[in-house]
């Protein structure tokens, strides 16, 4: 009796696991005719693909837009981005509509195998129905790029897919976007961008072991794809509070003069994918970061007087610090980045503002120092040189040093290690 | 690869290596001597150029990242005819030997720009990265001034004559 009991449970187990772990097959269709799809829904479709900047992670080469094959290093090993153009034995040519729903929604692909969360449907899941056709009509009218993606290359046993399942009961919501009532259209606009499409917590908030994101640590910053994504909350560690207006100028145009330039990862967001998306857009997710930041009620005014205590004090402290991080400054720096106190200049970032300088993390002064800025990253057209060959490692370090003394922050530990592993090309 | 970028206002095809700085670039590739090379570290300004109208270091900027941008070197900067800097450089007598005076005058430039009236003290912020061996320093500050009023007397001058 009892091994009839045993028997009966392993066998509803293991019947229960692979109705979990198991998902059908959706079968392959043509690719879609060219008038397959209405000319304002695939307009529509190339604002989203912006928003949700499927162009940077689906594309290793210029000439091959959304082919895929872009590395990405994880704890767990190494992963490659699918091609998602049309083409149909390298790509999502066969892909019905209902396969592309829900690869987005429940991170399953056309032939029922789980998808790793590194692609973020975990966000994409939050997205209506009208987005992702117009997503998909976008994406199949694309130009086919023949390119097999590279194997991935996971240490077992992360490779297995359907582990993946466990991973999902753990930490995934299927659930669309749910607007707040107390809160405005706009904010809720914003909501939905950041958190569905624009995946914008993907990189800044930190992650758990299993490599989800932390719950209850949104938006905190974190180190990822090699930059530190800066804290949006009220953790953030910029002296002067985000305005509205600030986020939008940073948001449309790639800088604010009271927190600096959109460099890494995120001049591709601003310059690549939200450079698509229309004004209202941009001011909603404004609106909602603004909220987030904890700042309401931040006037322009306010933020420009506490910009200007801020530079104040870090010119003071920085005449107290003569030493060979001040020399470098004053030749190698404050040349670009000085400014007057009242007025800082959006074409000047002022340091003693930058969430470079004043973040936990010394990733970001570390690579826009050595790699500098290049033209299409940051402002429209400046340009930063690049110090790799001009500084040496205690150069950096005196310079880094330095600089925090200025913002009166702690000197970030472990400097001489992590300039090591950010020189390795 | 071949860069190409605008150069004193004229279209121009860089047929060398990505990282290739910027400054042989335009002195070897482009024949434009005027902008010089002092300590290729970026810590001297000789090699000081416009890239966009903002005074950059070019001899550690690699030329890859100024394609599609505007560059102006010394030779370009007054368009036909001088830069109210350069008449205050000949007025003031600036220079003594003359090497790092393209690069100051290139930085004094965006320095107006950002600081329209400057004061002493914002002109060596801003200069301080800009080395004079025959410490010419006095005779720059004092041309920088002098441009200054200079530039600040034709703005006024221009707003008058809309005025009018």
């Amino acid at each position: 009796m009892i091994k009839r009991v045993i028997l009966g449970a392993v066998v509803i187990l293991v019947v229960a696991a692979f109705i979990i772990v198991w998902n059908p097959s959706i079968s392959r269709i043509d690719p879609p005719a060219a008038g397959a799809f209405k000319q304002a829904d695939i307009d529509h479709g190339k604002v989203l693909a912006g928003l949700g900047n499927c162009g940077t992670c689906h594309t290793a080469n210029d000439q091959k837009p959304f082919a895929g094959g872009v590395s990405f290093p994880t704890p767990f090993g190494t992963l490659y981005s699918a091609n998602i153009t049309p083409d149909p034995d390298t790509g999502i040519g066969h892909w019905s509509e209902e396969a592309f729903v829900r690869a987005l929604r429940e991170g399953v692909d056309r032939e029922g195998e789980h998808l790793f969360p590194a692609f973020p449907y975990t966000h994409f899941t939050k997205v209506t129905d009208e987005d992702l056709h117009d997503l998909y009509a976008y994406l199949m009218t694309r130009d086919p790029v023949s390119q097999e993606k590279p194997a991935n290359q996971l240490e077992f046993p992360f490779s297995l897919r359907p582990l993946q399942a466990g991973w999902k009961l753990l930490f995934f919501d299927d659930q669309r976007f749910e607007p707040n009532a107390d809160k405005s259209d706009a904010w809720n606009r914003g909501a939905y961008i950041a958190e569905g499409l624009g995946h914008c917590t993907a990189c800044h908030s930190p992650r758990n072991d299993f490599g989800a994101e932390q719950a209850g640590a949104a938006y905190d910053g974190a180190l990822v794809d090699g930059w530190y994504a800066p804290a949006l909350n009220a953790s953030h560690s910029t002296p002067v509070a985000w305005t509205e207006e600030e986020l939008y100028q940073y948001l449309r145009n790639g800088g604010s003069a009271l927190h600096g330039v959109a460099a890494g990862s995120m001049a591709e967001v601003v310059h690549q994918g939200l450079a698509k998306a229309p004004d209202s857009d941009i001011h909603a997710l404004a609106t909602y970061f603004h909220d987030l930041s904890g700042a309401d009620g931040t006037d322009a005014a306010e933020a420009r007087k506490t910009a200007a205590t801020a530079i104040r004090d870090a010119k003071a402290a920085g005449q107290r610090q003569m030493g060979h991080g001040e020399e470098i400054y004053a030749a190698a720096c404050a040349s670009c980045h000085a400014n007057d106190p009242d007025s800082p200049n959006l074409l000047r970032p002022e340091l003693s503002l930058n969430s470079a300088v004043t973040a936990p993390d010394p990733t970001n002064l570390l690579r826009v120092t050595l790699e500098g800025i290049d033209s299409p990253s940051g402002l429209d057209g400046v340009v930063m040189p690049a110090f790799h060959d001009a500084l040496s490692d205690e150069d950096l370090v005196a310079l880094a040093d330095f600089l925090r003394k200025k913002v009166d922050r702690p000197a970030w530990k472990n400097l001489q290690a992590r300039i090591g592993e950010l020189r390795q090309p | 690869m071949a860069t190409k970028i605008t150069l004193n206002g004229e279209s121009v095809t860089l047929e060398v290596a990505d990282d290739t700085p910027l400054l042989w670039a335009i002195r070897d590739h482009a024949g434009l001597t005027g902008t010089k090379f002092g300590c290729g570290i970026g810590m001297c300004g000789a090699c000081t150029v416009h890239i966009n109208g903002r005074a950059t270091r070019s001899c550690i900027t690699p030329v890859s990242d100024v394609a599609g941008t505007s560059v102006t070197t010394i030779e370009g900067l007054g368009g036909e005819g001088a830069h109210p800097l350069q008449d205050a450089w000949v007025k003031a007598q600036a220079p003594q030997c003359g090497y790092c005076q393209s690069g100051q005058i290139m930085q004094a430039a965006t320095l107006l720009q950002d600081f329209p009236n400057p004061t002493d003290e914002q002109i060596n912020e801003v200069m301080s990265g800009n080395l004079c061996r025959c410490m010419a320093y006095v005779r720059i500050r004092e041309a920088i001034h002098l441009a200054s009023d200079a530039m600040g007397a034709t703005a006024s001058d221009a707003e008058e004559k809309a005025d009018a």
